[in-house]
């Protein structure tokens, strides 16, 4: 999705699921991504009455860099030195898991990992582990990886049932599409 | 659509434990140097007169020229940069000692991995991503699985933990080498300062004078697996790692997700609250994560367990933090010795909880392990004493 600028996305899809939640401007680019992404399958998956078992498994090769290199320019000018806590509390990744949570109440599960590459192995394993293991009844599993206006987003639901298969190849191939 | 209930692999019903560690701080670089310096009270936290545009600061500082005359003795490479040469330092007797095989991995904590290049105006963006650091240190010790980087903000090093246990569980792995990383940079400096969150003083973990962190860095390692151990070790019996869902730079004043991790861990061990010996608690010195702790401690029925926190030891390591602390309560377990919450000397949280004064010879069979940090991420683990 790189032939549209990030900015202009983020307009686009935020208007398309009829988004209305005034922090959302506040967040650097990464949390604005993986939040529109959990936004997109969340808001048809979420009892809005009950609290929600669902854990959040994220991913990406950056981590934070986008919003790092920004904190460092921040600080590498000794006569131009701003840091501000606004901007360096987003050089985490986990960060914008953290938003999703707060945003749909889910107290649960959380992790945050780094690859140089999707890998549907690892995201498989972990998230049946969870499943299996009764630490959650379904798994929100994301790849969001952002960097200087590169940006993707693959976010999916997993659960115990439905009707495609939770595996390595099925995830792969809807990564790739 | 017709809904299919898929058969998911089964987890095994096999214990896994910590049968290794190691670490390397500016107290030592393995584990016994560690130790005696931490039972006689010394502190890594030393007054920086100057770091960067900082000034008149405290931080827990590894010597370089202590550091690269330890690693000659392991590498004469010098294409590595210090946080390398101390995760590797740290992995490297506990690689002699358990072979790497095919089904190894390696998984790496950490926060910031190598930010202190983003200094280098010219430098290529791949050389700060965590996943080169970890393909280093994978390459280094020739393992041939790929990493796993777990980078979730101050809990990366106990949740790097469960990751191996449940992935060992689930079968993925037959063991994991786990380290965990983080050094003192202006970045996190100036951050941490932009916040307030600094310490004028060396941190005082739940004292009453308490006003902020004081950064440290160092690196830890851990052997596990699911082979039955012959000497020291602990089994990993139960975890969570859950979101408060309220702040991202703020605990939860209840300790909502602290307390549900803690809950977690117990549910899965299937003990109860009566047998825990030691909680080696996060305790970073600022006023919300100290009361938010002792709040979830006592919610979960655990607040007369005694309970330390090292950060007055070793500052605040971030990524490494976890894993370090792991790595020194093993240390308290198979001592039978509890140390003072160093630090610590009247009490600055509105529930009373058991905090080390001193230290205490005690015998120790299950030890509890908490963390949380920003992104409003908790992570509890419980250990029990394999005799």
């Amino acid at each position: 999705m790189n032939d549209v600028l990030f900015p202009e996305f983020i307009k686009n899809t935020s208007k398309t699921i009829g988004l209305e939640y005034p922090k959302f401007f506040k967040m650097d680019n990464l949390s604005k991504l993986a939040f529109l992404g959990a936004e997109a399958i969340l808001k048809d998956n979420i009892d809005l009455e009950n609290e929600n078992d669902i854990a959040l498994v994220f991913a990406n090769k950056s981590s934070s860099l986008d919003t790092d290199v920004k904190y460092q320019d921040s600080i590498s000018d000794s006569e131009n030195y701003f840091p501000s806590p606004a901007v360096f509390v987003y050089t985490l990744p986990n960060i914008c898991v953290g938003e999703i949570s707060i945003r749909h109440q889910l107290k649960t599960e959380n992790a945050f990992f780094v690859f140089d590459d999707f890998k549907p192995d690892f995201m498989s394993n972990y998230a049946s582990y969870l499943l299996e293991s009764g630490k959650t009844e379904k798994v929100l599993c994301g790849w969001v990886e952002y960097y200087k206006n590169e940006y993707k987003a693959f976010v999916y639901l997993v659960e115990k049932s439905g009707t495609i298969a939770h595996d390595k190849q099925n995830i792969q191939t809807l990564y790739n599409q | 659509m017709e809904k299919k209930r898929w058969i998911i692999k089964m987890i095994a019903n096999k214990t896994i434990y910590i049968t290794d560690a190691n670490c390397v701080t500016p107290l030592g670089f393995d584990l016994e140097t560690n130790w005696i310096a931490l039972v006689k009270g010394q502190s890594g936290i030393q007054f920086q007169e100057k770091y960067g545009n900082l000034s008149s600061i405290y931080a827990s500082i590894i010597e370089d020229e202590k550091l690269n005359e330890s690693f000659l003795k392991v590498s004469n490479e010098n294409t590595f940069t210090k946080l390398e040469k101390m995760l590797i330092l740290a992995l490297h007797p506990i690689v002699n000692k358990n072979k790497v095989t095919e089904k190894s991995v390696l998984i790496l904590s950490t926060t910031k991995g190598n930010i202190s290049l983003l200094e280098n105006q010219e430098l290529l963006i791949e050389e700060a991503y965590l996943g080169t650091l970890a393909k280093k240190i994978n390459t280094f010790f020739g393992f041939k699985t790929e990493p796993i980087v777990v980078s979730n903000a101050c809990v990366s090093g106990v949740l790097a933990v469960s990751v191996a246990k449940r992935m060992i569980q689930f079968g993925a792995y037959d063991n994991a080498f786990v380290i965990a990383g983080d050094e003192i940079s202006e970045f996190v400096l100036s951050g941490f300062n932009s916040f307030q969150a600094m310490s004028s003083l060396p941190c005082a973990p739940y004292d009453e004078s308490r006003n902020g962190v004081t950064l440290g860095e160092a690196a830890a390692a851990v052997y596990i697996s699911s082979e039955k151990p012959t000497e020291n070790a602990v089994a990993i019996i139960g975890d969570g790692a859950i979101n408060d869902a309220n702040h991202i730079s703020g605990p939860s004043r209840t300790g909502e997700g602290l307390f549900k991790s803690i809950e977690s861990a117990f549910k899965e061990a299937n003990i109860t609250k009566d047998k825990l010996d030691y909680i080696s608690a996060h305790g970073t010195a600022t006023l919300y994560n100290d009361e938010m702790e002792a709040i979830a401690f006592s919610r979960s029925h655990i607040d007369t367990v005694a309970i330390n926190s090292l950060k007055g030891y070793y500052g605040h390591t971030l990524g490494a933090s976890g894993l370090l602390e792991i790595v020194i309560g093993l240390q308290s377990v198979y001592n039978e010795e509890l140390l003072a919450s160093k630090g610590f000397k009247n009490s600055g949280v509105s529930i009373p909880i058991a905090i080390l004064k001193e230290n205490r010879k005690k015998e120790i069979k299950y030890f509890l392990k908490t963390a949380s940090g920003f992104g409003g991420c908790n992570t509890a683990i419980l250990f029990e004493k394999i005799n």
